[in-house]
């Protein structure tokens, strides 16, 4: 009886471990630096991303925890003095060579925003607006389809399916949130960033987007910047901490947040950051 | 540990762990004045072990209650989500040694009737006193955050287990000796039996604190040497 415990306990041992090696990397991030002019924000970053995984960055206000954030779909490119250093890779294709091409990169790596930012058009036109432009429907019930699929898989098509032609912008916070990761995930994108996406959305809103988030981990690998510690703890499977533009700490979020390795990590998830 | 940015958070802690050092100073009393009881057949220590019980069931509830506030409020991590888990745990053990100890000062009428109690109860002593030290110390260790002396404590509660072995080995000869030991012996084997369980509560309590203060589990085994199973005829 007990040899037979012993033993099951080991293949349960063994099962994790294997499954452990078979985690791919769908994003690395290799001695990643970020200049604005000429004052460095961020310094030799060294962070895998896990395929279909959420990986949660912390840390406190100007770690850098965004700007890492900001460099996996090239959005510092849109600021003039930002220079971008070391490597960054999408399934093993380096982002910032000179052939790819920003806006399909963009696609395949989409964002959402701290402050749902609807387009001013109807909720029908904000989630086929990036489908449109990237020429992925030929008909108009393709585009139907993507709509109703992907407003269906931000768990919002319920509540907007009468209404598809109303403005985007006349949901509540949260519904807007959720229109906007529909809209994120209308192209179809393999990675999604979110950065602080329930910081302004009451707590129901949140609990709604923090469960969305769960259950695209099915289908897409997540990077969240997120200031709830709680929420990091909730939704990620691994957790970055950011501090001063360094990553002090990488891990499993079970670990991190009952065991961190880091003095910084433990002050800061604690509540003790002088 | 630097201080939180939230001066409140440090004072509910600090109450939490003072309940702690408390709560162990009364164990630790209560195990003492309940054998000294035992031994010198005083009936009013007893009495005040047996009241004593009561306060220590107090504290309990009063750490219970901050705990879970505090957890509510605070949402603590890591080292401080250690701390108040692991206190709410350390006070269950330490509320249990507490009636363990009530438990051994209830006997004390009844054995002190009987014949003899004191020459049958020197190997009692003898483990109190090891029990006793054990009950004290793991307060201190966890006080002084001694990590590796709080492994060490709960390796030590193998010493207790020996002696309890021979302290059923000998009253089991006295009772074989002399039926009328009878009565008394199986009290003081009761008693006896209760300290054994005191000792294990303390190693519960060690390893709460070790993985309190390190984040980490002690290994599942560890010694030990209680073989009065097998020295019972089956």
């Amino acid at each position: 009886m007990n040899i037979m415990t012993e033993q099951s306990l080991e293949n349960a041992v063994g099962d994790k471990m294997n499954a452990k090696s078979n985690e791919v990397i769908k994003m690395r991030g290799d001695k990643v630096g970020v200049f604005y002019g000429e004052k460095q924000a961020l310094f030799d970053v060294n962070l895998d991303v896990r395929l279909n995984q959420v990986t949660a960055l912390i840390g406190p206000s100007g770690c850098g925890k965004s700007t890492f954030l900001r460099c996996l779909n090239r959005m510092n490119d849109t600021i003039d003095s930002a220079r971008v250093t070391g490597k960054i890779t999408l399934d093993e294709d380096d982002i910032y060579d000179k052939n790819i091409d920003v806006v399909e990169l963009r696609a395949r790596v989409g964002m959402v925003f701290q402050k749902p930012n609807p387009f001013p058009k109807s909720i029908y036109e904000n989630v086929a607006y990036g489908p449109r432009i990237h020429g992925l429907a030929k008909r108009k019930s393709d585009m139907d389809q993507i709509v109703e699929s992907s407003l269906k898989k931000a768990a919002i098509w319920n509540e907007v399916k009468d209404r598809l032609q109303e403005p985007g912008t006349g949901l509540s916070g949260g519904q807007q949130q959720r229109l906007c990761i529909a809209r994120a995930i209308a192209v179809s994108p393999e990675v999604i960033l979110m950065d602080e996406p329930c910081s302004a959305l009451d707590p129901i809103a949140t609990a709604r987007v923090e469960e969305l988030i769960d259950e695209l981990r099915q289908n897409y690998t997540i990077v969240i910047v997120t200031h709830s510690m709680q929420q990091a703890a909730r939704v990620s499977q691994r957790t970055a901490m950011f501090h001063l533009g360094y990553l002090v700490e990488e891990g499993a979020t079970d670990k991190m947040f009952t065991n961190p390795d880091d003095k910084r990590t433990q002050d800061y998830i604690t509540g003790r950051f002088g | 540990m630097g201080e939180h940015t939230v001066a409140s958070f440090d004072e509910e802690l600090g109450q939490i762990s003072k309940l702690i050092r408390d709560m162990g100073d009364l164990a630790g009393s209560m195990v003492s004045g309940s054998t000294k009881a035992l031994l010198t057949s005083d009936n009013a220590l007893a009495q005040r072990v047996v009241s004593d019980d009561a306060i220590m069931d107090a504290r309990q509830r009063e750490l219970d209650d901050r705990a879970i506030t505090l957890i509510a409020k605070r949402q603590p991590m890591a080292n401080d989500l250690r701390a108040v888990v692991g206190s709410i745990r350390m006070a269950g053990d330490l509320e249990r040694i507490g009636d363990l100890a009530k438990n051994i000062a209830k006997r004390v009428g009844t054995v002190g009737l009987s014949v003899t109690p004191r020459d049958l109860s020197h190997s009692i002593d003898a483990m109190a006193q090891l029990v006793l030290i054990q009950v004290q110390g793991v307060v201190e260790e966890y006080a002084a955050a001694d990590a590796a002396a709080l492994a060490q404590l709960r390796n030590d509660d193998e010493r207790i287990d020996v002696k309890y072995t021979s302290v059923f080995r000998e009253l089991l000869t006295y009772m074989m000796e002399d039926p009328r030991n009878i009565t008394a012996c199986t009290h003081l084997l009761f008693c006896a039996k209760n300290l054994e369980r005191i000792g294990d509560h303390v190693t519960n309590i060690a390893e709460n604190a070790y993985y309190v203060l390190t984040g980490q589990q002690l290994p599942a085994n560890r010694p030990k040497q209680d073989e009065t199973a097998m020295a019972t005829p089956a």
